[in-house]
């Protein structure tokens, strides 16, 4: 059990080489055969995943089941899980057997489409669980490949623009990160995150070019990293990458986008901004806050007038990694216990969602919301279920979507009460776009021609939704499954900030003194 | 005591005696029917001497009074230069004969710019490094206007030989003043004149020296002639001139700034500094509207020297062993892609339009998802080794004062990574197009998959080239 964390991260790619090597010829068998070994590795994923989870013990706030090898340069092959990694390793194995399960109809290089998902649930797995700083990179950047393919390949019309607008963007958000983390590995010496976390990067103010830095080196390593994980996220105004390449992507490469991907920007600003440079988070973090307020009432608005599908979920989800930036940099336990509960319970519901639209995408091949209209009708089950996932989506009590806004909302209610007011203003615009969208497609009298031969969800499609729906209802109800686990990391990582905080500040009015 | 140092100099003697022998061979036999063994026999002889130089290489020996150096460093870069050689070598055999252009001066010419390239590695004194310089150049220029009958050939080659001999100019110009101003040619006694307070006229002298090297490695502004040349050429050649002599003129580079200037740094590194920036922006810009494969692989190959100076502009040890890195990736890399330029025909005919990619992976999987692979490599794209490159050359560039380069270098990187995707996009992505010729001789898939897997599995550890290189920088820079 000494390399579980490997095993796991890497038993997909080892899916993958198995398909490219051993699975010939095109034909229906071919097809089929590719879908299963991908089904089953996925699946197998998640059993050795549950390992990891059974193995973990919340109390302890360090890294777990710790693996460590040399590297070159220095630098150190490590993977390890705590109580914020944990989750998105959990949320990543749970979903990626449903996102294969749920391309079993595609038609067009299957193999290489199951490779392609293989090799990308690797590289997102090795992105929450490396514990050295160009590990980290190396997974987080490595993931744009398979998913450039994946757009460019597999997806809509429109997919070259998208899935170049998708790679350049976020490359270049990235890579001003790896000069940070050249910076980093000049100044500590080391690229072990642990280490990092405990070394206190300089804080003394300078001036470039005669802008006064405050907060010195640690806001500018700050910044860099933020330009990486702020188009990650996605967030306002960095966010259009996002839309496009929701629309153009496969249904399972905007499930795997909106539900996995997008976390890591979370994730980094967990495992990296607050810890290591808190001086440039405390500097920076009003920015963040007006920033996720504006993209939540903004993309909200922005959703409400889209008469594409996909186009609206992607903007909400804009708004909604917008509570989870808040949330992050509210800096207090119930703000960032909501983002992570927040991320994680969205990655259920947008997915959920992309998987609805992929549904009746699948039978008219177009997401145009005029399309559609009293689907109800011919469609029950679907129109209850994707009424569920509309609910969750508008945050109902009830349901994950809920806990998360609300832990939010009270963590930041706590800092700005501004910024709680717009924050909750978006809560209503998410009804009215969401609520606005299900009656446009699903209510009223069933009038287009096309619509009258659609046939209802196949077993197949039920069986994928119902771990979701399973998953949506039961952190609703009993959000203590989640907050047990990410609870003593996140109030060790509170109370690192603040002692840094608190440090910092005596240094400055010593000096000031 | 000449017995001792021609004991040193073996390597290239041998190499030499080669060259005139197999010259000699040919033309009093069948001449171009020897051509094919004579280039089987010269790579074979590239790789004998490649692993002698390896095995039986000790310590830092100098030889004719400091005119000749066979240090580590040199044996790191004649072995680069020396495999690469060989590779093109082999690659280029079947695609010359097929154009009736392998004339058995080919190899013997490729041995003969080898042989100037190893002298230029071991220079120890202005005149040696003159003398391999020039030797190497002659040899470039017939080469490149190999194909006499053809237009482009020839002025690919008397453009080389036009410009190539303008930045010689320069190149001797700094080197007499370099000799006015200091008194002596060898390196050792440049260091020393430099020691105090170095006059003015020897700061022009190294600004000659160093515009005469940014022409050989074809560093922005002294690039203009690469495209045109890259394109001009014979595939093979352009395959050729895109790897060896680019290893040489670094290491050329590295050793006179080291040797000869090594204790005025801060003289020479914005220079260093100046032309990495301006080379890998123009070449990451330039290269977005090629449709040409080779003029795109031009445009590629600037953007790299310019990654390239960035680790020698750090002007530290480990900035040298970071270019050497940084070279022997960008040498593998080149010679995947070129191993898969060399295959693209229709009809038996040389293809190099971009375009004609489209859809390559239907009907190609391999050898498009090879290309794929060393695509993104050259884009310096995690986990393929060429972000390895990036990452050394860019903490050398922090680690030497120079973050503001480290910076532009990543930009410079984002804009570049376009033109890399958009071949994938081609293969990948494109409307299906009129097909590529199916078959492709095995010595270049050989090569191309060969390449493409060291770019996957270097991440495991490089195949420990780090500590080599880095013993090979600490003998220049200590």
């Amino acid at each position: 059990m000494g390399n579980i964390l490997s095993l796991t991260t890497f038993l997909p790619l080892l899916g993958a080489v198995i398909l490219a090597l051993f699975l010939r010829g095109d034909d229906e068998a071919a097809q089929r055969n590719a879908k299963w070994v991908a089904l089953v590795t996925t699946a197998v994923t998640f059993i050795c995943s549950l390992f990891i989870l059974t193995n973990f013990n919340p109390a302890d706030t360090g890294f777990q089941m710790v693996e460590t090898r040399d590297w070159l340069l220095g630098l150190q092959y490590k993977m390890g899980v705590d109580g914020i990694s944990i989750l998105f390793v959990m949320l990543t194995t749970f979903l990626m057997p449903l996102v294969i399960a749920s391309c079993w109809d595609v038609k067009t290089r299957v193999k290489e489409y199951m490779i392609a998902f293989l090799i990308l649930e690797t590289l997102m797995l090795g992105v929450f669980l490396a514990l050295d700083l160009v590990l980290f990179y190396l997974f987080f950047e490595a993931g744009l490949i398979p998913m450039f393919l994946i757009i460019g390949i597999w997806g809509g019309k429109n997919r070259i623009y998208a899935s170049f607008k998708f790679f350049l963007y976020t490359f270049l958000g990235s890579v001003l990160m790896l000069v940070a983390m050249v910076a980093m590995f000049s100044a500590a010496g080391t690229t072990d995150i642990p280490t990092l976390m405990a070394h206190t990067f300089e804080t003394e103010n300078f001036s470039i070019l005669g802008v006064q830095i405050i907060g010195g080196m640690q806001t500018l390593l700050w910044l860099a990293f933020f330009a990486s994980f702020a188009v990650k996220m996605p967030m306002w105004p960095v966010h259009t990458w996002l839309p496009d390449a929701h629309v153009q992507a496969p249904t399972a490469g905007s499930v795997v986008l909106a539900a996995i991907l997008l976390k890591m920007g979370g994730y980094g600003f967990l495992r990296f901004s607050l810890p290591m440079f808190p001086v440039g988070s405390e500097v920076m973090g009003p920015l963040v806050l007006t920033l996720s307020a504006i993209a939540i009432v903004y993309t909200s608005l922005v959703a409400l007038v889209q008469d594409d599908m996909k186009k609206l979920i992607a903007y909400s989800s804009v708004a909604h990694m917008g509570y989870v930036t808040m949330g992050i940099f509210a800096v207090n336990q119930q703000g960032i216990d909501g983002a992570i509960f927040q991320m994680i319970s969205h990655g259920f519901i947008s997915g959920a969602l992309f998987l609805c639209v992929g549904v009746i995408y699948d039978r008219m091949h177009t997401r145009e919301i005029d399309a559609y209209g009293g689907l109800v009708n011919r469609m029950p089950a679907y129109a209850l279920i994707f009424m569920f996932f509309t609910m969750a989506n508008v945050g109902l009590p009830g349901t994950s979507g809920f806990v998360g806004e609300f832990l939010v909302l009270m963590g930041i209610f706590q800092v700005n009460t501004w910024i709680a007011v717009f924050a909750t203003s978006g809560v209503i615009l998410s009804a009215a776009y969401a609520l606005w969208l299900y009656r446009r497609v699903v209510l009223g009298d069933l009038i287009k021609e096309s619509l009258k031969t659609i046939t209802d969800m196949g077993t197949r499609e039920r069986v994928i939704f119902a771990p979701l729906v399973a998953m949506t209802l039961l952190l609703g109800v009993y959000p203590a499954l989640v907050l047990d686990i990410i609870g003593p990391s996140v109030s060790a990582l509170v109370g690192n900030y603040e002692t840094a905080l608190a440090t910092y500040g005596s240094a400055t009015q010593f000096a000031s003194n | 005591m000449i017995g001792a140092d021609i004991q040193i100099l073996m390597p290239e003697i041998v190499l030499a005696v080669y060259a005139m022998g197999a010259l000699m061979a040919a033309v009093y036999t069948t001449k171009d029917g020897m051509a094919p063994l004579l280039t089987w026999a010269t790579s074979g002889l590239f790789v004998l001497l490649a692993v002698w130089i390896g095995i039986n290489g000790q310590g830092t020996n100098i030889a004719f009074g400091g005119m000749f150096v066979d240090d580590g460093f040199a044996r790191f870069a004649k072995i680069v230069i020396l495999v690469s050689a060989a590779a093109v070598l082999l690659m280029s055999e079947s695609y010359m004969q097929q154009r009736g252009l392998l004339r058995f001066e080919y190899p013997i010419l490729i041995a003969l710019a080898v042989v100037g390239m190893m002298v230029m590695v071991s220079a120890g004194d202005l005149m040696a490094l003159y003398m391999g310089l020039e030797l190497q150049s002659l040899a470039l220029y017939v080469v490149a206007s190999l194909r006499r009958d053809s237009v482009k050939s020839t002025e690919a080659g008397l453009k080389y030989f036009v410009l190539g001999a303008l930045s010689s100019g320069l190149l001797l110009y700094g080197a007499s003043l370099t000799y006015g101003f200091a008194g002596t040619t060898l390196f050792a006694g440049i260091i020393e004149a430099t020691a105090d307070d170095p006059s003015l006229g020897l700061l022009f002298g190294l600004v000659f020296l160093i515009a005469g090297f940014a022409f050989k490695v074809s560093a922005a502004p002294f690039h203009m002639w690469t495209p045109d040349v890259y394109e001009g050429s014979p595939t093979p050649v352009t395959a050729f001139f895109a790897t060896a002599p680019k290893v040489a003129a670094m290491a050329l580079f590295a050793r006179v700034v080291h040797d000869a200037f090594g204790g005025i740094v801060g003289d020479w590194q914005q220079i260093v500094a100046f032309l990495s920036v301006v080379s890998m922006f123009l070449g990451a810009i330039a290269a977005i509207g090629q449709k040409d494969i080779k003029r795109l692989m031009a445009y590629s190959s600037i953007a790299h020297m310019g990654f390239a100076l960035m680790g020698l502009a750090a002007g530290t040890a480990f900035g040298v062993q970071a270019m050497l890195i940084y070279m022997a990736i960008y040498v593998t890399m080149n010679i995947g892609t070129f191993a898969f330029i060399l295959a693209m025909e229709r009809d038996g005919r040389p293809v190099t339009n971009i375009d004609s990619l489209k859809m390559h992976s239907k009907r190609q999987p391999l050898r498009a998802l090879a290309m794929l692979v060393l695509m993104f490599s050259l884009a310096g794209v995690p986990p393929m080794v060429g972000f390895f490159g990036k990452f050394y050359v860019l903490r050398a560039a922090y680690d030497g004062g120079l973050a503001w380069l480290a910076v532009a270098g990543v930009i410079a990187s984002v804009i570049g990574a376009f033109y890399y995707i958009r071949i994938v996009y081609f293969m990948y992505f494109g409307e299906e197009g009129e097909a590529l010729d199916g078959k492709m001789n095995p010595v270049l898939w050989a090569f191309l998959m060969g390449s493409a897997a060291v770019m996957l599995l270097g991440v495991v550890n490089l195949f420990g080239i780090e500590p080599i290189a880095a013993a090979a920088a600490a003998t220049l820079v200590n």
